[in-house]
């Protein structure tokens, strides 16, 4: 006679090698444990779609650490609580693979709360099953977020009392109160009704994977015997008398029909594609310069300080971009965080032609100072004969030092009167580079442009460089 | 559900509990609405008095297969209509 | 090929993606968000995929997931966010996944502040989770070496199935100098022992768990040998006017280049200072160091922390010189002066 035969899922493997021992056909969960229903309605799932192949399943910490002992399937075993973020890094690279997270009520619900919450939120196209069998199984007996109210654990020994630990925490209703995922849905192991309630709503949270449609949430109201010190039928009734109540058996929410199906691209990029993109593709030869340029040129070592918004980190920048194009070594390094915030900025810029060492310039030979706190603070810095440019539209005193070069130009009125207050700071480029004459003003033209986000802007600047070095051929000509 | 065909020489529908991969938990014994399934008075080499079917009164509805936890302990066989 | 002047931190993007890194997963901290900002910018542009995750933890399991799915991948942070991390490393590490996680070190304990700082070395250097394990130590002191060594940090990664971590600091994460590029880009390299979600590799398992305690000590002592090799083979550094020197600064990062500052103006006294740099801090430089320690040469360990690199300059010259600690910490960074006057004392 000829006989269909319903047995043990093709997607589990025939023997349990990983497991070790003698025991290679059975599983290592205890008589009656809900993890090995659940386990059987996934692995035929996953052969009854073809889906095993594709399918890369995640081990928890708890007592399903060692699923992996079992479904022929890629597998990967993570840290507890973690596996949704696992799942997120999995998914992010294989968009065609099947990305199951399998977790316990202490590994998603108490150490992986953040991440079920946030990997849900993302709308991860994944499937989770959440094993919620009130209890920590592995470590013996402990209480869970899901524990019952009253219920007796070995670290509730008087039973779960709320104003000590809370109330049992539904994590179903939270989720399916994220915009994002598509199915959420409690389910039960307690008898034929419900696991085929479970069987279906596994294949359902399975299918929507396979068909991009986004995140879906299985949980699973699950016996654990042992935890629980009931028979395997007892614990059954009691998560009908007890669990049910509390953790209703229902869908959350279900948009799988109306979801928008993830639509994933993949393409390569040629190398210079790839330059293009990251802004490198232009930059091309190295100049031609000078070999007696660079061994003369003076080292600066400079500070410029004003406050926020007068431009003194673009300045440094761009002095610094206009002395590389040079072939000099260079660096430059602002003041960060919070004091950025409303106060005051500096940066210290290097130009030179040997390596540069400490990118700070603790002791400048050149300071720009915009406003009459930096000249306050840097002042002293300044080593003897080193230059000091002063902003005196804003600086109310005159240095004080007499061992140092001073320049007083009213880079704020010149600028305003370019019609551009925040081209101040080229203005003072203009007249540095006049004054100090280490590199042509002309160079600066060409390196404006990466300290400007306004492109429109770039003549103006020009203009203002230009109106520095007038103002210092007119007030301080060099014989 | 593509399930395997084999040829069989017993009655159908039947079933069978593989009695060394039976954890004895009765969750099967509970659930077969036919009641039959019963324990063994025997232990199995994992220790447990493992489920075993009584002989009769299979419909092959399943049942007992999808309430078992353990991969292979149980098989249904269910007449096949040519 | 020109110059492009860039930021230390957004270097090390740079560097990532023409290494052929396709996946980012962070969490923004000063003094290490720009990396987080150049990734945001960057890796949408060239098919890659970055997450802003909920935390540093959840920023390495997803690492973790998309290593054991084969791709090149890293993550990036500073000192609270590493020691968020420090579970997942010890996860990455026994599972043998190769990843790279930079940290641009910034002031503790604690909160600290976001000045610079090198108090994580000893969490990154000699472990930092729980296990027997190691993290192979990069550490870069200019935005060339942050897109350098962040290339190279992918490689070695690969090569050794190990965490690679570039360990800077605050200063040499902000500065700006000129970096010169590669011009073609990496493959990521195909992965045998790797999750591809297909039928080839479904066998394949990523784990860190070995319930034989033989196996786990197998496991170990393969992981041991592992870290013996990469001490051989793996060792970089730089080394200046060493080869008269009497006493020899060692730093790292920031500090680095204000010893050079200190050893230039020293040699310009005719005091014979010399320079080494720990390029690898694992695996250290211990036999230049113990070869020169042998001929009787001292040293002079400067790091902003608290004696965490001098213990392993001491284990290197195993009392055969002085070595002695010139230490800041807070943030505060030394001028050249306030090392130059240390340094006076012992020369
Ligand atoms: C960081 C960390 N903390 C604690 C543990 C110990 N631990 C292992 S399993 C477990 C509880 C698992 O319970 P649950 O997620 O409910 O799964 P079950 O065992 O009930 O299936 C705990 C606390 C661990 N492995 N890692
Ligand atoms: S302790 Fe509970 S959850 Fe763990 S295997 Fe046993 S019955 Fe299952
Ligand atoms: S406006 Fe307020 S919240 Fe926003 S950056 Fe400023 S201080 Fe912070
Ligand atoms: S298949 Fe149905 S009738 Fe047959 S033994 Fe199993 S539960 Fe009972
Ligand atoms: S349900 Fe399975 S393990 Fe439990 S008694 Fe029946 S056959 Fe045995």
């Amino acid at each position: 006679m000829k006989a269909s035969v319903l047995q043990k899922p093709k997607a589990f493997y025939d023997k349990f090698e990983r497991k070790g021992g003698s025991q290679l056909e059975t599983t290592h969960y205890c008589p009656g444990c809900g993890h090995g229903i659940l386990h059987k309605l996934i692995a035929e799932a996953l052969a009854d779609f073809d889906m095993a192949d594709r399918t890369i399943l995640i081990s928890p910490v708890g007592c399903s650490v060692f699923a992996y002992y079992y479904f022929d399937t890629g597998n990967i075993q993570v840290a507890h609580g973690r596996a949704p973020a696992v799942a997120t890094g999995l998914k992010r690279v294989h968009h065609n693979g099947i990305v199951i997270s399998y977790q316990g009520d202490g590994d998603l619900a108490a150490i992986g709360g953040d991440e079920i919450l946030q990997a849900a939120n993302r709308g991860e196209n994944i499937t989770v099953f959440f094993v919620n069998n009130a209890i920590y199984g592995m470590t013996g007996g402990q209480m869970a977020p899901t524990t019952l109210v009253g219920q007796k654990t070995t670290t509730s020994p008087y039973g779960r009392k709320p104003e000590n630990e809370g109330y049992p925490i539904r994590m179903s209703e939270i989720i399916a109160t994220l915009e994002a995922p598509v199915y959420v849905e409690r389910t039960a192991l307690i008898d034929f009704k419900t696991i085929n309630r479970t069987k279906r709503a596994v294949r359902k949270a399975l299918q929507n994977q396979i068909e991009n449609k986004g995140f879906s949430f299985i949980e699973v109201l699950s016996p654990c015997p042992t935890g629980w010190k009931m028979t395997p039928p007892d614990s059954q009734k009691w998560i009908e008398q007890n669990m049910i109540p509390y953790f209703p058996l229902k869908v959350f929410k279900d948009i799988s029909d109306s979801a928008t199906p993830f639509t994933y691209t993949d393409r390569t990029y040629s190398d210079s594609e790839v330059l293009n993109i990251l802004g490198l593709s232009q930059l091309g030869e190295r100049k031609k310069v000078d070999q007696s340029f660079l061994e003369n040129f003076p080292t600066q070592n400079m500070k410029i300080a004003g406050f926020g918004g007068q431009g003194v980190l673009s300045a440094g920048v761009v002095m610094a971009a206009c002395a590389m194009n040079e072939n000099l070594e260079v660096s430059w390094i602002p003041s960060y965080g919070p004091e950025m915030r409303g106060g005051t900025a500096n940066c210290s810029v290097i130009l030179s032609h040997h390596r540069i060492g400490s990118p700070l310039t603790t002791n400048p030979n050149v300071l720009i100072v915009m406003n009459t706190p930096s000249l306050d603070a840097f002042e002293d810095d300044v080593v003897k004969d080193g230059l000091i440019i002063v902003n005196s539209s804003i600086v109310d005193r005159e240095v004080k030092r007499k061992d140092v070069d001073v320049i007083y130009i009213p880079l704020t009125e010149i600028a305003s009167r370019l019609g551009v207050v925040a081209a101040a700071n080229m203005v003072c480029l203009g007249a540095y580079l006049e004054y100090t004459k280490i590199m042509d003003y002309k160079l600066l033209y060409d390196t404006i442009p990466i300290a400007l986000k306004k492109k429109s802007l770039i003549d103006l600047n020009i203009k203002a460089v230009d109106e520095g070095v007038k103002y210092i051929r007119e007030h301080y000509p060099r014989s | 559900m593509p399930q395997e065909i084999i040829e069989v020489a017993f009655e159908l529908p039947s079933m069978e509990v593989v009695s060394y991969l039976c954890k004895g938990c009765g969750l099967c014994v509970t659930h077969c609405p036919q009641k039959c399934i019963e324990f063994s008075d025997q232990f199995n080499e994992l220790g447990y008095k493992y489920a075993q079917y009584k002989g009769e009164g299979c419909t092959g509805c399943g049942i007992c297969f999808y309430c078992c936890p353990e991969p292979g302990a149980i098989k249904v066989y269910k007449k096949v209509r040519e | 090929m020109q110059r492009e002047l860039i930021k230390g931190n957004e270097a090390v993007i740079k560097g990532a993606l023409l290494a052929g890194c396709s996946h980012y997963f962070g969490y923004p901290i000063t003094p290490a968000s720009e990396i987080a900002q150049a990734a945001a910018y960057y890796f949408p542009l060239l098919g890659g995929t970055f997450v802003q995750a909920e935390s540093e933890i959840a920023a390495i399991n997803m690492v973790y997931g998309a290593s054991g799915a084969g791709a090149r991948v890293m993550t990036a942070s500073s000192g609270p966010g590493l020691s968020l991390k420090q579970e997942g490393i010890s996860y990455l590490a026994g599972a043998q996944l190769p990843c790279v996680i930079v940290d641009v070190m910034r002031a503790g304990p604690g909160l600290g502040n976001i000045w610079p700082e090198q108090g994580d070395y000893n969490q990154m250097v000699k472990g930092g989770g729980h296990g027997n394990y190691k993290n192979i130590v990069l550490a870069p002191n200019s935005a060339q070496e942050m897109c350098d060594l962040t290339i190279l940090a992918f490689d070695l990664a690969d090569q050794y199935l190990n965490p690679c971590v570039v360990l800077t600091d605050a200063y040499i994460g902000q500065m700006m100098e000129p970096v010169e590029f590669p011009s073609t880009r990496k493959q990521a390299p195909y992965k045998e022992w790797a999750l591809y979600a297909d039928d080839k590799t479904k066998s394949n398992l990523v784990t860190s768990i070995f319930m034989n305690t033989h196996l786990l000590e197998e496991h170990n002592f393969k992981l041991q040998d592992k870290y013996n090799e990469i001490q051989r083979t793996e060792v970089r550094y730089e080394l200046l006017n060493a080869d008269d020197a009497d006493i020899v600064l060692i730093g790292y990062g920031i500090v680095s280049r204000i010893l050079l500052n200190v050893m230039e103006n020293f040699r310009a006294n005719g005091k014979k200072v010399g320079l080494l740099r720990p390029i690898t801090l694992f695996p250290f430089p211990i036999d230049i160091i113990g070869n020169m320690a042998q001929k009787g040469v001292n040293f002079l360990v400067a790091e902003l922390s608290n004696g965490q690199m001098v213990d392993d300059v001491r284990l290197a010259v195993n009392g055969k010189s002085d070595v002695y600690l010139y230490s800041r910490m807070g943030g505060a960074v030394p001028s050249v002066k306030d090392i130059e006057e240390a340094l006076s004392q012992y020369i």
